[in-house]
């Protein structure tokens, strides 16, 4: 029998006689903590990521002073022009390590836990450019922030690899202290817009 | 493996190990409490969870069968493991199809279950830790004593000394001027690893969950380690337990808010990723899930147990349980420390053997994993009910366990007020002698016994036992005629 089959009937043995589970109880919502947009911007604060708010017209210029000197990639999609960026066609992981920085926009933010999700269409490019690069400066419109987690996958496809960002890289193996950036970018820049 | 009473002899000879575990455990379990709190309907979020996870192991065959069948249609290839044996030739396999001689991993209990390491590198195939606790576990030829923080029991000084003395060995050696600073050991992992993730062919990883009508696969991290792996290799082998599975997209809610609070204590730990299958130009183009059974078929068929593989492995029943603070992970001689590893390796493995045999009379039974846990695994119960699996498998035996003999021994004193009162003033007398021959003394100064012998070794080979008063209850309680007078003081 191969393993499959094997494992199959396995579980089937198992649970011979036991009932299944015919309503679950449904996840509580979170209350509301009105204005959704100063709380994302205040709990990704506390990430100790750097939030920026602006005005649509002021973006450019905000972008170009978050990356002051640094070498960006920007995604084919990105609808931005950021001044002496490579727009990414592809590039090797080695060429992303020298790079120094990468501008992307997102697909949702999550007020409560003040995570940013990124679901890599072109505006937002492929997975590698946001985690090679150590400053990830990231495009989100007021109007994609939603209240919480449940919000959040209702938008979202499945079928996308998507990636949830909540502030920088830590870690806190060592005596429990946190250190910022240990793999991924160690600087988190979220400029808001709106 | 020793069984537990031996190990965690060894581990509260050793000071450092507990004062470092005892800091680990109340920091992380002071920050679970604080944004837990802020969860205004947490007890229906966990209700919600444990729901979620019931149903799908209730109907496990079905689910399975659903994931399956996305899986493939995303892209991926399935392959099933009976074992540990099974699962680590299939990772094998793959590497060598890729000519690929090492391998970079994504920390993952499922691979650290089944041995993958070692079998790989039996093989031939260098397998390389990314987590970065996992790391110095590696390099120090160590074994990890923690879920979550799985170096736990190192201090930054010792992890100096090793990433020194070893890096060098297997890639970019840490820089020599090197120092014990956090953020500054940080950067020395980082750019030896980075070398690493640069040139991997194949990454591997486990999942922490599985939805089976999407074929997505979820990890959770911190570090970016785990993208690294997910993202840069061309192949990616993913090692799943079939107990991973949940049923559908959105039952990912009360999973996804459960476990970063439960785990690291965060609202949202920093990276979670999810893929379902391959990506055309997007990360690994050839993708293989492996489903994991190795014990599991059988913790499902137990009607108590099987609540144990609802678990997420979010370590928090581990943080507040005071028989883990004191003697660390490596005493449970396995992957799955503390109270859930006292359930789970009995369960998965049988109590056949004395030190899974053990695990369950590891506890005190206070309840307060129960009380954590996301996903509401009653484990006293679970325990007690593994207790009567031990004494059970024990029936037949011609010397009967310590155990046994000790509850024969308290069943015929407490059965008979006479005998109570004899074995009372016996153990008066006793405790006199033990208190002049008793090494140890307790918090206190209370005299204690270091180690009885006899069948009370059982119980003292892990535990210091109190010397018992010398007046017992009953007996001051004849002297004083119920505290009326003070008598004449005891003999
Ligand atoms: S048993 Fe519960 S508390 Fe313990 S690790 Fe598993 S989910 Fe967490």
């Amino acid at each position: 029998m191969s393993a499959r089959d094997d494992i199959l009937r396995r579980v089937r043995s198992a649970l011979d006689g036991v009932s299944p589970v015919t309503d679950l109880p449904p996840a509580p919502r979170a209350p509301d903590r009105g204005d959704l947009v100063a709380l994302f911007a205040e709990r990704v604060e506390d990430y100790r990521a750097v939030v920026t708010r602006c005005a649509p017209d002021d973006l450019a210029g905000v972008v170009a002073e978050a990356l002051g000197t640094a070498r960006a990639v920007v995604p084919p999609g990105l609808g931005l022009d950021v001044a002496g960026s490579v727009v990414d066609d592809g590039l090797s992981a080695a060429d992303l390590d020298a790079l120094d920085a990468v501008v992307t926009r997102a697909a949702v933010g999550i007020a409560e836990t003040g995570t940013i999700v990124l679901d890599h269409r072109p505006d937002q490019g492929r997975r590698a450019i946001t985690l090679v690069p150590d400053l990830h400066v990231c495009v989100v419109d007021a109007s994609q922030v939603v209240a919480d987690v449940p919000d959040a996958l209702a938008l979202l496809d499945p079928s996308r690899p998507l990636t949830w960002i909540s502030g920088p890289s830590a870690t806190s193996d060592i005596e429990l202290d946190r250190v910022e950036g240990v793999h991924g970018p160690r600087t988190l820049h979220v400029v808001l817009v709106g | 493996m020793p069984a537990f009473p031996t190990a965690a002899r060894a581990a509260l000879g050793d000071t450092q190990l507990r004062r470092n575990l005892a800091h680990a455990t109340h920091t992380i379990r002071d920050k679970r409490a604080k944004v837990v709190a802020e969860v205004e309907d947490w007890e229906d979020l966990r209700l919600a969870g444990a729901g979620v996870k019931e149903a799908a192991l209730r109907d496990l065959a079905t689910h399975l069968e659903t994931l399956e069948a996305s899986l493939v249609r995303a892209g991926a290839t399935v392959h099933w493991a009976r074992d540990a044996e099974e699962a680590c030739a299939i990772v094998a396999r793959v590497a060598h199809d890729h000519g690929a001689d090492e391998v970079v991993k994504v920390k993952s209990m499922a691979t650290a279950e089944i041995g993958l390491n070692e079998a790989l590198e039996a093989e031939g195939i260098a397998a390389w830790e990314t987590d970065l606790a996992e790391l110095i576990v590696q390099l120090g030829e160590d074994l990890p004593s923690h879920i979550l923080v799985p170096a736990i029991h190192r201090n930054r000084a010792e992890v100096r000394e090793i990433f020194l003395r070893r890096m060098a060995a297997v890639g970019r050696p840490a820089p020599a001027d090197l120092t014990d600073e956090p953020a500054v050991l940080a950067g020395a992992a980082r750019e030896h690893l980075r070398e690493k993730f640069l040139r991997a062919k194949v990454g591997v990883s486990g999942a922490n969950f599985a939805v089976a009508d999407t074929g997505t696969l979820v990890v959770v991290e911190s570090e970016g380690n785990g993208r690294m792996c997910l993202t840069l290799p061309d192949v990616l082998v993913s090692v799943v337990g079939i107990e991973k599975v949940v049923a559908t997209w959105s039952d990912l809610d009360p999973m996804l808010r459960l476990l970063p609070r439960s785990s690291t204590g965060e609202r949202m730990n920093p990276y979670t990723s999810t893929w379902s299958g391959v990506t055309p130009g997007d990360g690994p183009q050839e993708v293989h899930v492996v489903l994991l059974d190795n014990g599991r078929t059988r913790a499902l068929a137990d009607d108590v147990g099987r609540q144990a593989l609802r678990c997420i492995r979010c370590s928090a029943c581990l943080n507040v349980c005071p028989v883990y603070e004191r003697v660390g992970g490596h005493a449970y001689g396995s992957v799955y420390p503390g109270p859930i590893g006292a359930i789970l390796n009995p369960l998965l493995r049988g109590v056949s053997d004395e030190q899974t045999a053990s695990l369950p009379y590891a506890s005190s039974l206070c309840g307060a994993c129960f009380e954590v846990c996301p996903v509401r695994i009653d484990i006293p119960s679970v325990l007690v009910d593994q207790r009567a699996a031990v004494v059970d498998s024990h029936r037949g035996d011609r010397v009967p366990k310590a155990e046994a003999v000790a509850m024969r021994a308290a069943a015929w004193a407490f059965s008979d007020a006479r005998r109570l009162a004899w074995a009372e003033k016996a153990s008066g007398l006793g405790g006199r002698v033990l208190r002049r021959f008793g090494r140890t003394s307790l918090p206190g100064g209370r005299a204690a016994a270091g180690r009885l012998p006899g069948p009370g070794a059982a119980w003292t080979g892990a535990r210091d036992l109190p010397a018992p008063p010398e007046e017992s209850f009953r007996a001051w309680w004849d002297r004083t005629d119920g505290g009326r007078h003070e008598g004449e003081g005891p003999e």
